[in-house]
């Protein structure tokens, strides 16, 4: 469904993957401003044309676009090309990534200047963009593919970007290693997806997914393809079982963790669920199971958010929680909520972390809560812009997330009410502990060391002792205040279904909507009064642990006793992990592949080789004794050797 | 009538004797007196080919092999002696000197 | 009859002397025996009807290359063998080696024992004929064989000439 009009889409990603070659090649002689103006000016470019094709889209006469840009692979029978592919779904997600991808770029220049390794950071993040804008504009699976392996690479890069420091190197690692195993069962839904429909261009799969009959059993090759994606977004997405690499990935820069793992990389994996809805829809086990994660995931990881100290893993786990929401929403067959969450995620979750860095830069380099406090008054654009993107992820009106999370439960409501109920539970633990965060960074009394000049924290560029906790400059603030308005305003297109509307083009193919769009019913607004209540019920559990009596969470942790310490220590899950795979693997690689194999065979062989031949050697010398005796006798024996032969030779 | 082979085994036994009188004995002119014992094994048995086939090149070719004979004797006598003037024997297990 | 005992006669000879050679210590007695292993070998060679390589066996082999021999024997004043340790070589491979060659040889020539007999002074050909041939078609080989025995001459008088008195008395 190519249009006539030629949109340009391939420029956007080109764009980027230009300001990642320049500032890579050419960045070390660059001054720190030339790279910040070359990394920010491709970025915004991109942005720039981002809105350009969005605007020049909506002029065409169909909802999708399709522009081919070279062909790939061509084997009888199977064509994947590269094409860039733009309808309503990835128009949200190109406006996102390239919107909030510009926006912490500008942050960057502010947070990153007084790091020596600063072209190779926006290096990394323009080819971040470059990846996940392949991802997003992709229209076959391999593209896709393409872009989720390269932003798994560039996660890795950035996240041990200060790789000195082991911690962050391993957690690289760690990080690229557990997503590697999700793109494991996304391979293999992969091969099954080209074993039967023979082709990966989204349109053909789905065209021909569509026809296909519902797999009721619960088995079929839809309900596999579906389960072997969820792996893969599970690795991505950082859900249940694979979402260790997530907390360990706050050891990269702070906008990293904005950009990647709030905003753009981990939704991937809802992205690609959500275009592969039509599979998703013919597979109803998958589905369940998707919800299911999603459900389980959302409440596991709030749990754990409870008791971090860590500014920083405090909104990790938020994030892998509101993931499993849109997981949830996924799952109950509403792709729309689910990408609306997403949309308002990206705002809310990227203005907390940018903030989170402000603060952590304010304090000079400090990011454990309990040394923080009071820093309300010190750096109040940093708190006013924070206060609105805690309010925003409790859920409460009018700001952004209490639309997008309310659809979600809304329609969980409308699948079964079990998945409302966790997701209620899981509301309210999120606004007692994003609450618990504010109250502890901004209120009380500041318990840190920043005023003395002898402040050394985990974040690399920030032991610059200032003097003092002082806020942060005015490139690092813009984009707060800019995410802040996006976070306020941000929910309302989703007020009267307008979202679902412009959405319904995408999902509204293959099975008919589960259920229409219905204005409000009753039942729907008693929810949303409830959902609102459970909010407001954690902002006054966490006023009443950390403001009015402090001395509280110490004496209940210390009732709770083991199950505090099973969730302080993230129920043991790594620990877990490490005992079952880690250990067994590198034993395993240790002993039988290094010993084994490397030094027993291949290193044996040609050290074998090496010594028999002087062994052989070393045999041979001593028939050269001077002896003419033993000549003779030598001689003798090779001419009676000749003789046998000749005879034989001679008899046959 | 001697059958041809009878000479042929003789000269055999010559020839094994001469090989063995190599293998065995350790005085280097013996040793060359074994390998002279070789050839005449040898040049009877060309000359009993030779008149079992009339053919006459046979004898040709015995008295090539005297001419050859002759000269390595002479050769090797007088690197024996230049061997004596150096090592003082002729004791051959004596003379070991190129060895690896 | 004549032939076979006569054939016999000469060929105990050869064969004592043969394995005189091996047995005796000294080298002189190995030469004597030698030289009986030639003479009885010149007179096989005169049954078979070869007289003139008979006669040349006497007197080059015999006459001149044996004289050699025990002149350099005297020369050096070779005594008696000693026993020393050699090579075990020699003995362990060599000498089975040795046998197994001739007992194949042996095995071979007792299966092809059906030869026809070979007469009595069987070769034709006085020693003209031989000449003819051996200037004629063999004029190469004994061209080649003249230059031989020219530079064994050279070579042996320089290999065995004494060392030069100069050196000697710089020494």
């Amino acid at each position: 469904m190519t249009s006539e009009a030629n949109l340009h889409l391939s420029w956007i990603p080109l764009l980027a993957l230009t300001g990642a070659t320049v500032n890579g090649f050419f960045g070390k002689r660059f001054s720190r401003s030339l790279v910040a103006a070359v990394a920010l000016a491709f970025c915004g470019a991109a942005f720039v044309w981002a809105l350009v094709v969005v605007s020049r889209f909506s002029f065409l006469p169909e909802p999708v676009y399709s522009e081919p840009f070279a062909q790939w692979i061509q084997i009888s029978g199977f064509h994947v090309e590269f094409a860039f592919f733009l309808d309503h779904l990835s128009l949200i997600m190109l406006l996102v990534v390239t919107g909030v991808g510009f926006l912490i770029h500008i942050y960057s220049v502010g947070y990153m200047w007084d790091d020596p390794s600063f072209y190779r950071f926006f290096t990394y993040l323009n080819l971040f963009m470059f990846f996940m804008l392949t991802l997003v504009l992709a229209n076959n699976y391999l593209q896709m593919f393409i872009g989720w392996e390269g932003v798994g690479l560039a996660s890795y890069l950035l996240i041990g970007f200060w790789f000195t420091k082991d911690s962050a190197a391993s957690a690289g690692k760690k990080a690229f290693i557990v997503n590697r195993i999700g793109d494991f069962g996304f391979l293999i839904a992969l091969f099954l997806i080209i074993q039967h429909f023979g082709s990966l261009n989204f349109t053909q799969v789905f065209d021909a997914a569509g026809r296909l009959p519902m797999e009721t059993a619960g088995a079929g090759t839809m309900t596999a393809v579906g389960l072997l994606l969820m792996v893969g977004a599970a690795g991505k997405s950082a859900q249940i079982p694979l979402y260790v690499w997530l907390p360990d990935a706050m050891e990269g820069p702070t906008p990293v963790s904005a950009l990647i793992h709030a905003a753009t990389m981990v939704t991937a994996g809802v992205y690609m669920v959500s275009r592969s809805h039509v599979i998703f829809e013919r597979a109803p086990m998958a589905l369940t199971v998707v919800a299911i994660i999603g459900t389980v995931t959302a409440l596991f990881a709030a749990t754990i958010g409870i008791t971090q100290t860590d500014i920083k893993k405090v909104l990790a786990y938020s994030t892998v929680s509101q993931l499993g929401y849109m997981f949830i929403a996924c799952g109950v067959g509403a792709f729309s909520a689910g990408i609306f969450h997403l949309m308002t995620h990206a705002f809310f979750k990227g203005l907390l972390f940018l903030g989170a860095g402000s603060v952590i830069h304010a304090v000079g380099g400090e990011q454990d809560m309990r040394k923080m406090g009071g820093l309300r008054s010190k750096i109040p654009w940093t708190f006013w812009t924070v206060t609105v993107g805690t309010i925003a992820i409790a859920g409460i009106p009018p700001f952004a997330g209490f639309f997008s999370k309310d659809e979600i439960l809304w329609k969980a409501y409308q699948s079964n009410w079990v998945y409302w109920f966790v997701g209620l539970v899981t509301a309210f633990i999120t606004s007692f502990y994003m609450f618990r965060m504010w109250f502890l960074t901004f209120f009380g009394e500041y318990k840190g060391d920043a005023d003395r000049h002898d402040s050394h924290g985990n974040d690399h560029g920030h032991g610059h002792g200032h003097g003092g906790v002082h806020e942060s400059p005015m490139v690092m603030l813009v984009p707060l205040m800019i995410l802040a308005i996006l976070s306020i305003i941000g929910g309302w297109v989703g007020i009267g279904g307008r979202f679902e509307h412009f959405l319904a083009p995408v999902f509204q193919t293959g099975v008919e909507a589960a259920h229409e769009v219905e204005p409000h019913s009753s039942m729907e607004e008693i929810l949303m009064l409830v959902s609102v209540a459970v909010a407001v019920c954690g902002l006054a559990l966490a006023w009443l642990l950390y403001v009015k009596k402090p001395q509280l969470p110490k004496q209940i942790a210390e009732g709770m006793g083991s199950l505090y310490r099973a969730v302080f220590n993230k129920y043991y899950v790594d620990e877990f992990y490490a005992r079952l795979l880690v250990k067994p693997l590198l034993l395993g690689s240790t002993n039988i592949l290094w010993k084994g194999v490397d030094q027993g065979v291949i290193d044996a062989a040609l050290d074998g080789s090496a010594t028999g031949a002087n062994e052989v050697s070393d045999s041979i010398r001593h028939m050269q004794s001077g002896n003419l005796r033993s000549y003779a006798g030598w001689i003798a024996a090779g001419a009676a050797a000749v003789i046998v032969y000749m005879i034989w030779v001679g008899t046959r | 009538m001697v059958p041809l082979h009878y000479y042929l085994v003789l000269s055999g036994i010559l020839f094994a004797c001469g090989v063995t009188g190599f293998l065995i004995k350790r005085n280097i002119i013996t040793i060359f007196m074994s390998i002279e014992l070789m050839l005449n094994g040898v040049n009877l048995s060309f000359v009993a080919f030779a008149a079992h086939w009339h053919a006459l090149s046979g004898q040709v070719f015995v008295f090539f092999v005297m001419v050859v004979a002759a000269a390595e004797a002479a050769v090797g006598l007088a690197i024996i002696i230049a061997v004596y003037r150096t090592r003082e024997t002729l004791n051959v297990d004596k003379v070991n000197l190129l060895k690896l | 009859m004549l032939h076979l005992t006569l054939f016999l006669v000469f060929g105990a000879v050869c064969l004592a002397g043969a394995i005189n050679l091996l047995v005796q210590r000294h080298p002189i007695n190995s030469a004597l025996s030698l030289v009986a292993v030639m003479a009885a070998l010149a007179g096989e060679y005169l049954l078979l009807g070869a007289e003139f390589v008979g006669a040349v066996q006497v007197i080059v082999y015999a006459g001149a290359i044996m004289v050699l021999f025990v002149f350099v024997i005297m020369l050096l004043n070779a005594g008696e063998e000693e026993r020393t340790r050699g090579s075990h070589i020699a003995l362990l491979i060599g000498v089975p080696g040795m046998l197994t060659g001739s007992l194949l040889i042996a095995w071979v020539l007792l299966h092809h024992s059906g030869t026809e007999a070979v007469g009595i002074g069987a070769l034709p050909g006085p020693p003209k004929a031989l000449a003819q041939l051996l200037f004629h078609d063999f004029l190469l080989p004994f061209e080649v064989t003249s230059i031989l025995i020219l530079i064994a001459i050279l070579g042996s008088v320089v290999l065995a000439a004494k060392p030069e008195p100069s050196q000697e008395k710089e020494n």
